[in-house]
């Protein structure tokens, strides 16, 4: 009897839900049956509601089972399911599901598909093909495919990555650095974990060719402390890579420098703020640092830095490989390429969705999100992370596209995307938000620092229940609301970084666009 | 009084830059150098941004957000302190969207901020006040019922200032001024958000954690959370006077803030440029002294030192004195009195004292206390550069790539200038240090020496001749510098010496116990730039060498400051910026006492008096024939006196009972003369041997001048009537006049303008002058009219530079199987000196007893474990202290500080000294250290001699008390 070729899931969102313990369950099963198993333990498919989502090769492809429980197991393979028979949690080719055939993997293509430290799986899926490439090019030309390809920013602040890459080429020092952003502390967000759990050789090329691009041997990966798969599996990655020869002291034989560390970040969301995070390198409590200086120029030990999120990193190795043309073919207006979205909340199909940019909420919320998981009508949607706005359903037919969200007071982000049924209290979001900021903020600016408390403490009392005082309680809240939206206003406009400075958009949008959360009947004044 | 310029916090440090930038301000155009802020490109437009977190002394930080500003073109509301000026910019700062976002930022402040500004000891001297002012804050809509820290509990473990965590605005000004200029560390924020507070160390009170009381902190506190506990007692000053601190030899400028005459507290003087705004726990805090009930205030004399002390009027006083000394010299001839006079007076003091010696004792019997300590720096730095002064200013260290510190603990003696010092060394400049312990800036946060040469006490010689060798032998000479500016047959020769295979690290290493390897590293690295530099890599840094007491304290002292300048001149590292040999000066004035001709072989100007015509010059100035032979130094004295050729001494502010070495032979040698007149402030030591004491007056009694170690003169202003009627330098007019030789001085600056007169290095040197420009290096003169920051410049100050061979002969102390320990002497940072002035002081909480460093191998085998009573015992005496055992010392050696009298630490030191200049060898004594029970038979003896002298003192009551009937 020949092999059958499994593959079971190592992401943690599938270890999450029993990975292992299926893969053990299927070990067992097929050794007591005589079934030859080869068993891939491969990124997840980003298809969450089916995990654990076994796949079995088959020669019309791989085909999806999930989601599959130990005590699935026996059955499954009564039913066939090395031959991909038909059975109940079957969801046939894996390639098929329309919810990962209508998305535009670019990024994403090898997720799932591969082993993930396998070298070999991943350069017979397109792997190194970038760092090959730019190993042949000038600097100057990475830096320009770069450009030209119009990558921006994927950590949520959308900066084009060519421009900052050019200054930190420009820039004249001894040592410069690469740095990546994979502080991944925004709520309902994982594509960097999918990353590096599940492709880390991609973030590894792309640093790499960062590195060639503007002159800088060393890199640090700077890794969200709750992700020790990720640490796990990027550690093991760098040492495989060096041992290949595509990280270290000669990069595939070019005579060019690379070396990759990893770093566990310090457990503070604020750290995932650039600067915050240099200091945390560096040693230091993570605390904003004011710009200018800017990174590029004086980032990490003082030195010419290049900081981009995983994804940013992670995008580069396709568009040096197929050519800045290939990538920017994908979005719109100044948005251009694809973005890996992230459904999560009370989403009845959560995962990873990577599109084009220009895709509507709606289409993600119903399309591919398949509408809440309680079955109730979808009241808001977070999207971007924490401090980003709460869209209303007036709002989801805009194409997701950072200036067409900005426009409207919302931002894009990282692609967060986190959905409430209409039991949402949106005072409460926006009270959590302010008291996320309490409790997350480094302390460092006073609009942030106290700003953030005074909001909590703001919020409750527009919330209390009425009293019996002589001033009428509605009195009370006219003038609470007005002091709320002069908070907003200062930690808008004055905080140092975006912490303080992008919290007033959840109140802002909750507060705008469900007054009545807060026992107002209309809005007090128009957002700003 | 000084026209001090008022002061204004221009929020960010002044950039240099050679490229400037022109942009508009409020429509104003302004040019600054390029990397200036917008903040202080605004207060050069005469606009001051509301700002808390920003101040001049510190780099900008951009935490408070009160000087946001609107930028033409650009989004959103930039800090003006983080953001740099760039030309064509046009800078709004003040707009209805700005005054929003600033009363805004202000409310939140004052809802987290205690009510009390009336009760406030900041009241009055607030910027959260005046920033609340300033931004038209009326109301705070928050209330006062939410989170707050309204009950945080204070720290008040410092003796001199209180950390009140409820008024804290977290600006972090203290952190980074304990960071930023004080190089300490000791300070962080700890929590995080809403939870912030400053903690010194972790969450410790201040007195347990690593702060050193410097006051940074409290200077940089923008509200009463960092306050001076006699601010708080006090309340805020009226009115202030700049003056220059009378510790070390840094000479820190400070501004005396006082309520009459009572001194508040005392805050360094951002314009002193000496400290530009930075002081220690002694300057800033120690001056408690002053007015200690231990100061004697009358004239007092007695006819042996055995009787009760009389207080007696001035007029008494001084015609006793005046009638002994003429009594002494009637019978045992002109030469038979002498004066002494301290390095801690000032120029003007030092200056009538030694014309008081020469004119009116006729003789030149006088000498000062920089005989213990630098005299080999004005002898080695004469002989090879010409001049007996340190080549640098201070700020000079900000130019250097390579720091050499040898036989000085900078942080511990000279803790304003090791900020600097430290400050530049995080910037990157290497460090190398010379020195028997791992002192502090061997390694303490930010700072690791490159190299720590811990060499045996006694052969500073033989590593300066051997690091000469790798230098010379390596081929790491700056050769063209040589050639042009030194003798070049004294060079042949010291090349020739220090080529020699016996002056090799290698050859050496067993008498230094310095490995050769680190030894040729750190030449390398002192002559390229790099440890592993050659003459080919060579970056031809700017290397310097800072030295203090333990270089000149030897028996070869003067020969190692010769070796040091031999290095300096040999690498091309002397006459800029960044470079130089720089003696760090252990006594406020050692640099002016020496200008000012207080030793005995030198007049003003250091012309010796065998030099007929300057000798002509003064004999004509002051009316009298001056003698043209050198007259006893200090420890000639002592021998005379045991001769019994030697029998009156007038002595003004130098303990030498405590601070010289051999103590029974000092006391000896005291208790042999008829006549010991001691002016000063407390009955010290040498007191209790005198017969007529005049009471002294403090720094802030009197007007002067001191001389720091960078030849910078700076004012010393009289805050405070003397408390005994007489400043120091009108006491030694009425001596003088008492012995007729008139001296009729209406100011102290009536005395400079005589010095400025008689010596060429000090003509242009005038009170006008200093108060007009804060202080003055010299030379100032016709050639240098606003003084000399930098000597050398093109060429030696005595034509070509010259090398002199330094032979290393070993000190005869050595170390046998009787004495097997050398016992090697120094400092602490909360103690000055013999301790008269801090010992009155709260910093005995720092500092309460000198105790016996040593090693944990010697101290295992001779069964002593930390805090054991040790007797130290030495060829000269011995004595007992507690030991601590530690590693900073190395097997073999031990340590000891002098600042208690009853440590005896001098009954041990011995009296070799100096070949030239005999400077004592206080920093070698071998000794034997073994546990013991009870104190020595010294101790013992000090006790009781004390106990008596403390009763005859206690007798003056009476006679007082008798008087006023």
């Amino acid at each position: 009897m020949s092999s059958i070729t499994v593959y079971v899931p190592r992401d943690s969102a599938a270890l999450a839900v029993g990975a292992d313990e299926v893969a053990a369950a299927l070990q067992a099963e097929c050794k007591r049956r005589g079934i030859e198993l080869r068993l891939v333990r491969n990124g997840s498919r980003g298809l969450f509601w089916l995990e654990p989502l076994v796949e079995v090769g088959t020669p019309q492809g791989r085909v999806a089972y999930g989601p599959v429980t130990p005590e699935d197991v026996p059955a499954l393979l009564d039913a066939g399911l090395t031959t991909g028979a038909a059975h109940s949690l079957c969801h046939g080719v894996t390639e098929q599901i329309p919810y990962l055939a209508k998305q535009e993997r670019l990024t994403f293509a090898r997720m799932g598909v591969t082993d993930p430290l396998s070298i070999a799986d991943y350069e017979a899926h397109e792997g190194f093909a970038g760092l090959r490439a730019a190993l042949t090019l000038a600097p100057e030309a990475i830096v320009q495919q770069v450009l030209d390809s119009g990558l921006r920013g994927r950590g949520g602040a959308a900066f084009p990555t060519g421009i900052k890459w050019k200054t930190v080429a420009a820039a004249q020092a001894a040592q410069k650095y690469i740095v990546c952003n994979a502080d991944e502390g925004d709520s309902g967000t994982f594509s960097d974990r999918m990353t590096m759990e599940g492709d880390p050789y991609m973030l590894i090329e792309g640093m790499t060719i960062a590195g060639l691009a503007v002159g800088a041997t060393r890199g640090v990966v700077y890794i969200r402390s709750e992700y020790p798969d990720a640490i796990a599996t990027m550690n093991e990655a760098i040492r495989r890579a060096v041992e290949a020869r595509f990280l270290g002291a000669d990069v595939l034989g070019s005579g060019r420098a690379f070396h990759l560390e990893v770093r566990k970040a310090a457990g503070a969301y604020v750290c995932g703020e650039e600067t915050a995070m240099l200091e945390s390198i560096e040693g230091k409590r993570g605390i904003v640092r004011a710009k200018p200086p800017l990174p590029a120029l004086e980032g990490l030990f003082g030195q010419p830095t290049v900081i981009n999120n995983v994804i940013s990193f992670a995008s580069v190795p396709l568009i040096l490989a197929r050519g800045p043309a290939y990538y920017r073919h994908y979005g719109m207006g100044r948005s251009r390429g694809t973005l890996p979205m992230q459904l999560a909340g009370n989403i009845k199909h959560g995962g990873l969705v990577e599109k084009a940019f220009g895709v509507t909420l709606r289409e993600l919320l119903y399309d591919y999100g398949g509408g809440s998981a309680s079955g109730r009508p979808i009241k808001a949607v977070q999207v971007g992370g924490p401090l980003g706005a709460y869209v209303p359903e007036s709002q989801w037919d805009l194409p997701l596209d950072y200036e067409a969200y900005a426009a409207v007071g919302a931002v894009v982000g990282h692609g967060g995307i986190v959905v409430h049924d209409d039991t949402a209290d949106l005072a409460k979001l926006a009270r959590y938000a302010m008291e996320f900021c309490a409790i997350e903020s480094c302390g460092k600016c006073t609009p942030c620092r106290i700003g953030s408390t005074r909001g909590v403490e703001v919020i409750d009392r527009i919330v209390a229940p009425p009293t019996n005082g002589k001033r009428g309680p509605q009195h009370d809240k006219v003038e609470q609301v007005a002091l709320l939206r002069d908070l907003c206003d200062t930690m808008l406009n004055g905080s140092l970084c975006a912490m303080g400075g992008m919290t007033p958009y959840p109140v802002l949008s909750a507060l705008n666009h469900y007054p009545q959360d807060f026992g107002i009947a209309t809005p007090s004044r128009v957002a700003a | 009084m000084l026209d001090h310029h008022p002061e204004i916090d221009y929020g960010t440090p002044r950039r240099e830059s050679t490229e400037e930038v022109t942009l508009e301000i409020d429509g104003q155009q302004i040019t600054v150098p390029k990397g200036t802020s917008l903040m202080r490109a605004a207060t050069d437009a005469g606009v001051m941004v509301p700002k808390l977190c920003a101040t001049d002394s510190l780099e900008p930080f951009g935490s408070c957000r009160l000087c946001l500003v609107e930028i033409e073109g650009r989004k959103g509301y930039p800090a003006s302190c983080t953001t740099p000026a760039e030309a064509g910019m046009k800078v709004r700062t003040q707009s209805p969207k700005l005054q929003d976002l600033r009363k805004g930022v202000m409310e939140l402040y004052i809802s987290d901020h205690p009510l009390d500004c009336l009760t406030c000891s900041a009241n009055g001297n607030c910027e959260l006040q005046d920033m609340a002012g300033v931004t038209g804050l009326r109301n705070v809509r928050y209330g006062f019922d939410g989170a707050n820290h309204l009950n945080s509990e204070k720290d008040e473990s410092n003796p001199y200032f209180t950390y009140d965590a409820s008024k804290c605005i977290v600006c972090n000004r203290c952190v980074r001024a304990c960071e930023e200029t004080q190089g300490t560390f000791a300070l962080t924020i700890s929590g995080r958000g809403f939870e912030s507070r400053v903690s010194p160390g972790m969450d410790e009170p201040f007195m347990e954690s690593e702060c050193v009381s410097c006051g940074a902190c409290v200077e940089a506190c923008p509200t009463a959370t960092l306050q001076e506990k006699s601010v708080i007692w006090l309340g805020q000053p009226e009115h202030s006077k700049i003056t220059t601190c009378a510790y070390c030899g840094v000479g820190c400028g400070f501004k005396a803030e006082m309520k009459g005459n009572e001194v508040v507290r005392m805050v360094p003087w951002k314009d002193g440029a000496a400290n530009e705004g930075h002081s220690c726990v002694k300057g800033r805090f120690a001056w408690g002294y002053a007015t200690h009930t231990d100061r004697i205030t009358t004239p007092m004399i007695r006819k042996k030192i055995t009787d009760p002390w009389q207080a007696v009027s001035w007029e008494e006083a001084i015609a006793y004195a005046a009638g002994e000394f003429k009594r002494i010299q009637a019978k045992y001839g002109r030469d038979s009195i002498g004066g002494i006079v301290s390095s801690r007076c000032t120029n003007e003091e030092g200056y009538l004292v030694q014309k008081l010696v020469r004119a009116a004792f006729g003789n030149n019997n006088v000498d000062t206390c920089a005989r213990v300590c630098h005299s080999p720096t004005g002898y080695g730095l004469k002989q090879t550069l010409g001049e007996s002064a340190g080549t640098q200013t201070f700020k000079s260290v900000e130019k250097a790539d390579v720091i050499l510190v040898m036989g000085a603990n900078p942080t511990d003696g000279h803790p304003v200038f090791a900020s600097r010092m430290k400050k530049r060394l995080r910037e990157g400049a290497k460090l190398i240090v010379i020195d028997p312990r791992k002192i502090d800036i061997v390694k303490s946060p930010h700072i690791r020496a490159e190299h720590h040469l811990q060499l045996r006490p006694g052969t500073n010689v033989a590593v300066v001749t051997a690091l000469a060798h790798v230098i010379a032998t390596e081929g790491l000479m700056a050769e063209a510098y040589i050639a042009e500016r030194c003798d070049d047959k004294s060079f042949r020769e010291w090349r020739e010496f220090v080529s020699r295979p016996e002056n090799s690290p290698e050859a050496t290493e067993a008498t230094t116990g310095v490995p050769a390897t680190e030894l040729r590293a750190a030449a390398r690295l002192y002559a390229t730039g790099a440890s592993d530099g050659t003459a080919a890599t060579s970056s031809h840094p700017n290397a310097a060498i800072y030295y203090g007491l333990g270089v000149t304290e030897h028996s070869q002292g003067s020969t190692t400051v010769m070796g040091i300048a031999n290095l300096a001149m040999a690498t091309g590292n002397v006459g800029r910026e960044g470079v130089g040999v720089n003696p760090l000066r252990g006594q406020n004035n050692v640099q002016g006492s020496c200008d000012i001709g207080s030793f005995p072989h030198e007049l003003p100007g250091y012309r010796h008096v065998s030099d007929t015509t300057v000798r002509t010059q003064f004999e004509q100035a002051w009316g009298v024939a001056l003698q043209s032979e050198p007259g006893l130094r200090i420890p000639n004295m002592f021998d005379a006196a045991l001769d019994g050729s030697f029998k009156g001494l007038y002595c003004e502010g130098e303990d030498i009972v405590q601070s010289d070495p051999d103590t029974q032979h000092v006391a000896h040698a005291l208790e042999a003369m008829e006549c010991i007149v001691v002016q000063d402030l407390f009955l010290n030591e040498t007191a209790k041997y005198a017969h007529v004491f005049l009471p002294g007056s403090s720094f802030l009694e009197k007007d002067g001048t001191f001389t720091n170690a960078e030849r910078r003169i700076s004012r010393v202003t009289k805050v405070m009537p003397p408390a005994a009627k007489y400043a120091d330098w009108e006491v030694t007019m009425l001596l003088s006049n008492a012995l007729g030789y008139p001296m009729n001085y209406k100011h102290p600056s009536a005395i400079m303008a005589e010095i400025a007169a008689l010596t060429p290095t000090f003509s242009g040197v005038s009170y006008e002058l200093i108060d007009k420009l804060g202080s003055v290096q010299w030379p100032c003169n016709a050639e240098a009219p606003t003084g000399t920051p930098t000597m050398h410049i093109d060429h030696f100050v005595r034509g070509k530079g010259k090398f002199i061979i330094t032979q290393y002969v070993a000190s005869d102390e050595k170390v046998t199987r009787k004495f097997p320990l050398i016992l090697t002497t120094g400092r602490i940072l909360s103690q000055y000196n013999v301790g008269a002035q801090t010992r009155r002081t709260e910093n005995n909480q720092w500092h309460s007893e000198d105790r016996l460093e040593i090693h944990p191998v010697d101290a295992e085998d001779r069964g002593i474990t930390d805090g054991d009573w040790v007797g130290i015992q030495s060829r000269a005496g011995d004595t007992v202290l507690r030991a601590i055992v530690s590693e900073r010392m190395q097997p073999g050696v031990v340590y000891t500080t002098f600042h208690f009298p009853e440590s005896g630490a001098n009954v041990i030191t011995t009296d070799n000294s100096d070949w030239a200049t005999n400077c004592p060898e206080y920093k070698v004594t071998a000794v034997q250290v073994m546990p013991v029970s009870q104190p020595s038979q010294w101790q013992r003896e000090y006790s009781r001699f004390d106990k008596i002298q403390s009763e005859l003192l206690g007798q003056r009551h009476t006679a007082e008390a008798a008087g006023a009937k």
